[in-house]
């Protein structure tokens, strides 16, 4: 390989390999090690370890410890262990001495700075180098902007080195250098090791050493138009600058005199995910989590198997919720307070894949699944809403003179904002709300007069358009028939103050947006009368009395706002403002389930004031959990409600509506496991490692966090921009691989997951599992090497409860799937 | 309410509250919470109705001597108390925002690893800020920084675990260190001056100074001068502001109450406090205005091309504390003091807040489309100049380098000369050194008169070359250790061929050092046995061997001559028979003193802190 070869395979493993998390407001759920799904799961998380050092499994003694509470249990142990289960081997499980040190391979090369010439190069060049990319990314914290003329990163850094009144260098050589127009990073890295064998691994060692930045560089390289103000930069660049600092920091620590690696005959690597030792502890780790993972996986198919059945009958109301797992209980909540109420759950953009721009904003936002490439837009227009800016914000405020006035005046009124936000929290200036995405009164611009945007986006839907995206999504769901006379669109947002990552809080499958103006434009659609008429031909018949009625789901305070109800004909007028009432019931006895998790709010309150101290931590400064988001996120159940109905899943399924009966090719399951899997599965195991490994993989404790240029945080001001989820978010979270129930017959499952290779990859490497339950035989299959085999379920039966919030209070932990029985009406 | 009580009642609670939290189990989270803000509630109360009444009668100073620690002839260590104007704003100002924030992190930490610890150190904290602002002369003052220094340290490496914190903790420690030389030499000084340990009360009586400072302006400037290396340490002005940002690592409530207000302006406390000792001398005023503005300039231009809110935050308070340095300067008072409170106030909130920036700022570009262009500007001077010292300002202008440059780095030439010498040797040297030292002291009336005039000066001097040799030691902790000893017991030798004095100023001196060191040598040995520990890297042994590591932190403390041992009174008692003359001697005894603590910071910093060197769980990239 030479050396052009060598830095084209660096930037190829950068671009997998690197964090792709994109800056703050953004923020999108995605399976941290994505690089390694083409390897089955335990190989993958093996190499990762082995290459980045990153824990990619709890610690044994977590198992052992859960072992020993009971909740990895015997039986499925033996069962994971097969044949070896009388072996010495269930012994050494349980009880050998293993050292779990890692020692990664990735960054053993770089290290000889260090161990060879007692340097420690990055403690050097690191602080300068992240304030600079920084500061050049920098979205709007600093008052003076860095100092760019149309050109590119390098471009700027040699603007400022020339005309600057100091040099960014100690040395002379690293100067020259810079301002050498014809210089490469070859002849950088020549300089550096001395030998081009030493390449790969020297700049992969460098980049990984601060992923945090390196990722941001390569997110911004990719997908420029993530920034609003736009910032040309590459990841060679960024290697460019970091190899002249690392010769500059050298050269001022040695006198210009210093010897490369080579001088050191030192040995290199390559960097490949197949080449892996044979280490035993993984294969002990991988048999542990298989059983961790089954002792629940098999509480919920005994759910699923002995649950009484469940008859559909006549509704009063509909509601098709988001499939996001945080809707699961309050559909729970609402089912049970009111049996004639029928819930569907769908992907919360409600297949309305659009950008979306609000009155008075010069920027739009995706509100469908990030992959998704929309052509169309929705535009709100309402009556212009001021805005005002928070003074404490403001550039004023750091300046000498105002600073010096502010400080006489504001300063004292700041002490007492203080002492309200900590005495008396209540929604302000600074809080995010659900429900700002859009103007509650605003109107948008769903139906399509055929205007173009002048970069080729279709400003709302033609009727076809419209009928598509009603017919498909009533179809993947099962619901053509049988409509009540409301139908309630329930999108889901959420509220929170002082959270950065708040973007990480709202609905996934809106890019993290509220899914407010998604629901509008479908029930916008649904109850036009023309695409009604085209889904009549389509066989989908939905009465004339019948109306869509869009909701906000605020998943924090537990809240919802309802929009256009001016439109509710009269004959449904009194039957909304009873269901609003109980709906309120419902979303009281679901904030009180999920107060049993915030260990700070007492238990012996009442239900509403629970739902009050639940509502207050979306505007409380000093929260940094206004709500736990996923957490405990372990399963997805595509199958109609009756399926599933009246078993207690405590917030962890995602639950998604399909017929099987209607669908018997697999066509909308094929549409639906598509998005399963990268968004459910995204999801679950950006928890899963952020849980495993929080300060490698996570972004560790958000207490400290500083914001850096609006992009990213990190630690102080010298850190490396962290990624993934902050310890708050993941500390309750179980490490469990998301499994999937599919109530269809395996056949045409196996078939629907093989037609998308992308798809199939996250089943057949086991990132998710996958189960299927045959309606017919009433049979578990689960998905295993290539094909599906007979499950048979070990729990002998099913906890029965009547008043579920009663069995909670005062419990914390995590609590066993049972099944409701007041319900069944 | 008597002034007494109050002061009692005041300074009781923290320390009361402090050592009741120590009892308390990490998971007690509601007691350790409720301890520390009813702590802070009830100084508030406190405050404020003490302030009503002193007020109401005639707003008069008070002043009285609480106890006295050690006392012979000539020499007297006493806790002296006073309260005024300027106490008492200070204590509204910290008891407010102790409450308040106290109350913040109940919440806010909750569930977070070190809550006890959190709660500790803000105990801890509060302790040694009312110590300071209650304080009547140098010696309880003193006791007050030296707590403000290691209760800073210990919450800037809150988080232990990874490195960054605690390089940076341990880089503010030395900072403040270097500003503990002003305070030490300072009260060396003014002891000389007054002929016994003096009292603010005393010392800004104008009639009585110009008595004392009419012989010795010299003196009084240099003391001035003193003061405000001290007081530029802690308050972050020019050259040490570079630090202020890097302290901003603990959880944001610690840094907004402490880096944003409580603890960033107790410089400006000692130039109010020592104001009327130094307004005579014009040259020092004309100083202080100029070094005012000069910092408000710099750090007002730097904070301008922060990307950073917390560095932005740190820096824009850096240049109003430069203000109220030239107000201080000015001698007004008042606005200063109202200064100081909106600034605090202000930054704090600044702070807290500082994560709503994203939401905010990204919702406010959405909606204003002219803010996009931001990045290219007409071209005009005011732009080039901005271009031209960009780079300076994000370089913070060197500020951390010239530290660097000029303090450490000169030591650890000093340091490595020294290499050559292995353990055993040095010991041994050391050992035959303090043999003849001894055997000299014994026979000093054969000693012709020069050479024990030269006799202090040398050991003093050997004794600095050992504290760098400490400092500076990249391999075996227990040779830092030992050395560190050594260094004391050279500084105590080099003393007693000074003047003849009771031998128990030596075993107060030395006793707790002794001690410390046997103890912290017992510990090293022990924990060598199963472990590898070196000081060429962070080890983060606390992971595995938390009591251990605390144990050491306390003898750290002692061998550092903290205010826990009587070596504490020792090292006062020692300076006081250094003579006005002999300013040689004061500088490399106080500068050994200085670089011993930071020495032995070193030493717990790189065996207990950092990331792990085990790498069987967790561990955090040395970068984050």
């Amino acid at each position: 390989m030479n050396e052009k070869q060598a830095i084209a395979h660096v930037l190829h493993v950068l671009e997998h390999y690197l964090p792709s998390q994109a800056p703050l407001k953004d923020f999108i759920h995605h399976n941290t090690l994505h690089a390694f799904q083409d390897l089955p799961f335990h190989q993958g998380l093996k190499a990762a370890q082995e290459l980045f050092g990153y824990q990619t499994y709890a610690p044994l003694s977590f198992y052992r410890e859960r072992y020993r509470e009971g909740q990895i249990s015997e039986s499925i142990l033996d069962r994971v262990l097969g044949q070896e289960a009388q072996s010495g081997l269930k012994n050494d499980l349980i009880n050998r001495t293993f050292d779990e040190t890692t020692i990664p391979i990735v960054g053993s090369l770089r290290s000889n700075w260090k161990v060879q010439l007692g340097f420690d190069l990055d403690t050097r060049v690191h602080p300068i180098l992240f304030r600079l990319v920084s500061s050049y990314l920098d979205q709007g914290i600093s008052i003076w902007k860095f100092p760019i003329d149309g050109g590119d990163f390098l471009s700027a850094i040699r603007v400022l080195e020339q005309e600057g009144f100091s040099s960014l260098f100690n040395g002379k050589r690293a100067r020259q250098l810079l301002l050498n127009p014809t210089l490469t990073l070859q002849d950088l890295l020549q300089i550096l090791t001395g030998n081009q064998i030493y390449t790969e691994a020297y700049l992969l060692d460098q980049q990984f050493a601060h992923p945090g930045y390196s990722g941001m560089v390569l997110q911004v390289e990719k997908n420029p138009q993530a920034l609003i103000q736009p910032r040309p930069i590459s990841i060679e660049q960024l290697m460019f600058l970091e190899c002249l600092l690392e010769i500059d920091a050298l050269d001022r620590h040695f006198n210009q005199r210093w010897n490369t690696l080579h001088d050191f005959e030192l040995a290199t690597y390559t960097f490949d995910k197949h080449q892996l030792t044979s280490n035993q502890i993984f294969g002990f780790k991988a048999i542990w989590q298989e059983a961790y993972e089954w002792t629940f996986y098999d509480q919920v198919l005994a759910g699923l198997q002995y649950k009484a059945p469940f008859c559909d009958g006549q509704y009063q109301a509909q509601g098709i919720f988001c499939i996001d797992d945080r809707e699961c209980s309050l559909r729970r909540h609402i089912e049970s307070l009111h049996p004639s109420f029928a819930t569907f759950g769908t992907p919360g953009h409600f297949n309305i894949e659009a950008y979306f721009q609000p009155e008075g904003a010069s920027q739009r936002t995706k509100i469908c699944p990030a992959p998704v490439k929309p052509t169309h837009l929705i535009l709100e227009k309402s009556i212009g809403t001021k805005r005002n800016a928070e003074l404490h914000f403001s550039a004023q405020t750091y300046g000498l003179v105002f600073g010096w006035i502010l400080t006489h005046t504001y300063g004292f009124w700041s002490a007492l904002k203080l002492a309200l936000a900590i005495f008396k929290p209540a929604m302000n200036k600074m809080a995010v709300a659900s429900t700002h995405h859009m103007h509650k009164a605003s109107h948008l611009s769903v139906w399509s007069e055929g205007q173009m945007t002048p970069d080729g986006l279709q400003i709302g839907f033609t009727i076809d358009e419209m009928t598509k995206v009603v017919s498909s999504l009533l179809k993947s769901i099962g619901l053509t028939s049988d409509f009540a006379p409301l139908v309630y669109m329930i999108a889901h947002g959420s509220s929170s103050s002082n959270n950065t990552h708040y973007a990480g809080y709202d609905c996934g499958a809106c890019s993290g947006r509220p899914g407010s103006v998604n629901a509008r434009a479908f029930a916008y659609m649904a109850n036009h009368p023309t695409v009604r008429q085209q889904l009549r031909i389509l066989g989908i018949d939905i009465a004339a009395h019948t109306q869509f009625v869009p909701v906000l789901h605020d998943t924090c305070r537990d809240e919802f706002s309802f929009y256009d109800l001016d439109q509710v004909p009269v004959s449904s007028i009194d039957q909304v403002a009873s269901d609003r009432s109980f709906f309120k019931k419902a979303l009281e006895a679901n904030a009180v389930e999920r107060s049993r998790r915030f260990i700070t709010i007492g238990a012996q309150k009442s239900k509403a004031a629970l739902h009050q101290q639940v509502k207050l931590r979306s505007v409380s400064l000093f929260e940094p959990r206004p709500e736990l988001n996923h957490a405990n996120n372990a399963l997805c159940i595509v199958g109609r409600r009756s399926f599933s109905r009246d078993l207690f899943l405590d917030r962890r399924a995602f639950l998604n509506s399909y017929d099987f009966s209607q669908d018997p090719e697999g066509l909308s399951l094929e549409g639906i496991l598509n998005a399963v899997a990268p968004v459910c599965g995204g999801i679950n195991l950006e928890y899963y490692f952020s849980r495993v490994d929080n300060q490698q993989l996570g972004a560790g404790t958000k207490l400290p966090h500083n914001v850096m240029g609006l992009l990213g945080v990190a630690n102080g001001i010298d850190g490396d921009l962290r990624t993934g989820l902050p310890s708050q978010m993941i500390e309750v979270h179980d490490p469990y691989r998301l499994l999937v129930v599919v109530e269809q017959v395996p056949q045409v499952v196996s078939a629907a997951i093989q037609r998308n290779p992308s798809t199939f990859e996250w089943f057949n490497h086991e990132w998710i599992r996958l189960v299927a339950f045959d309606p017919a035989e009433k049979a578990f299959y689960v998905w295993q090497n290539d094909g599906f085999l007979p499950y048979e379920v070990q729990q002998s039966g099913l906890p029965k409860v009547n008043d579920i919030l009663s069995s909670l209070a005062g419990y914390s932990a995590n609590f066993p799937v049972i099944e409701l029985q007041n319900q069944a009406s | 309410m008597s002034t007494i009580s109050f002061i009692h009642a005041y300074l009781g609670l923290p320390l009361l509250a402090f050592f009741a939290s120590l009892l308390l189990k990490k998971r007690q989270e509601s007691a350790l919470s409720i301890l520390s803000y009813s702590t802070a509630g009830l100084q508030l109360v406190l405050v404020l109705i003490y302030g009503y009444f002193w007020l109401r009668d005639g707003s008069n100073p008070t002043q009285f001597k609480e106890l006295s620690v050690y006392s012979s002839d000539n020499y007297e260590f006493f806790i002296d108390f006073l309260v005024d104007k300027l106490t008492l704003v200070f204590a509204f100002l910290g008891a407010s925002l102790s409450f308040l924030i106290t109350i913040y992190s109940r919440y806010y930490l909750h569930r977070e690893e070190g809550y006890k610890r959190f709660f500790n150190t803000i105990l801890f904290f509060n302790l040694g800020y009312t110590l300071i602002i209650f304080s009547g002369n140098m010696e309880t003052l003193f006791i007050g920084w030296e707590i403000l220094g290691v209760s800073s340290f210990l919450l800037i490496a809150f988080y232990r675990e990874r490195m960054l914190p605690v390089k940076n903790a341990l880089k503010v420690f030395s900072v403040y260190r270097i500003g503990d030389i002003g305070i030490i030499l300072a009260m060396w000084l003014l002891h000389h001056l007054w002929h016994a340990n003096v009292t603010f009360m005393e010392m800004n009586a104008n009639v009585n100074m110009n008595h004392h400072l009419s012989n010795a302006t010299g003196i009084g400037l240099l003391i001035a001068f003193l003061f405000y290396i001290s007081a530029a340490a802690k308050s972050a002005q020019l050259p040490f502001s570079s630090w202020l940002p890097r302290a901003m690592e603990g959880p944001t409530p610690s840094s907004a109450i402490f880096y944003g207000s409580m603890s960033v302006h107790i410089g400006a406390f000692l130039m109010l406090r020592t104001m009327h000792f130094w307004d005579q001398q014009e040259v020092f005023k004309y100083f202080l205005i100029a070094a005012g503005l000069l910092t408000a300039l710099i750090a007002s231009a730097i904070s301008r091309v922060q990307s950073s809110i917390k560095s932005q935050i740190a820096y824009a308070s850096i240049a109003q504390i430069g203000l109220i340095f030239v107000e201080i300067a000015f001698g007004w008072e008042n606005l200063a003091l109202t200064h100081i409170l909106g600034n605090a106030f202000l930054r704090t909130y600044q702070l807290l807040i500082s994560p709503s920036i994203v939401s905010h700022k990204i919702r406010e570009q959405q909606y204003q489309p002219e803010e996009l262009q931001g990045a290219k500007t007409k071209s005009t001077f005011w732009s080039r100049f901005q271009m031209r010292i960009y780079l300076l300002n994000l370089k913070e202008w060197n500020l951390d380098l010239l530290l660097y440059r000029t303090i450490w780095n000169p030591l650890k030439r000093i340091g490595r000369g020294w290499k050559i010498l292995n353990f055993q040797y040095v010991f041994w040297v050391m050992a035959i050194v303090l043999i003849i030292g001894v055997v000299l002291r014994l026979n000093e009336a054969q000693l012709s008169a020069q050479l024990l005039h030269q006799l202090p000066f040398f050991f003093a001097f050997w004794g600095f070359l050992i504290a760098v040799k400490a400092f500076t030691e990249r391999d075996s902790v227990r040779k830092s250790l030992t050395l560190i000893m050594f260094n004391h017991i050279s500084i105590s030798l080099a003393l007693s061929f000074n003047e003849h004095f009771d031998n128990t100023h030596h075993v107060w001196y030395l006793s707790g050092i002794v001690l410390s060191w046997a103890i912290g040598y017992f510990l090293l040995t022990r924990m060598r046995r199963t472990e590898w520990i070196s000081l060429d890297n962070f080890y983060g042994h606390i992971y595995e061997y938390p009591k251990t590591g605390f144990v050491f932190l306390l003898v750290c403390l002692g061998l550092s001559g903290f205010p826990i041992t009587p070596s504490f009174v020792g090292e006062d008692l020692i300076f006081s028979h250094i003579h006005l003359s002999q300013v040689g001697l004061a500088f490399f005894t106080a500068f050994s003193l200085v670089i011993n603590g930071l020495a032995t910071m070193r030493i717990y910093t790189r065996v207990f802190l950092g990331p792990h060197i085990k790498t069987y769980h967790q561990i955090a990239k040395r970068s984050s």
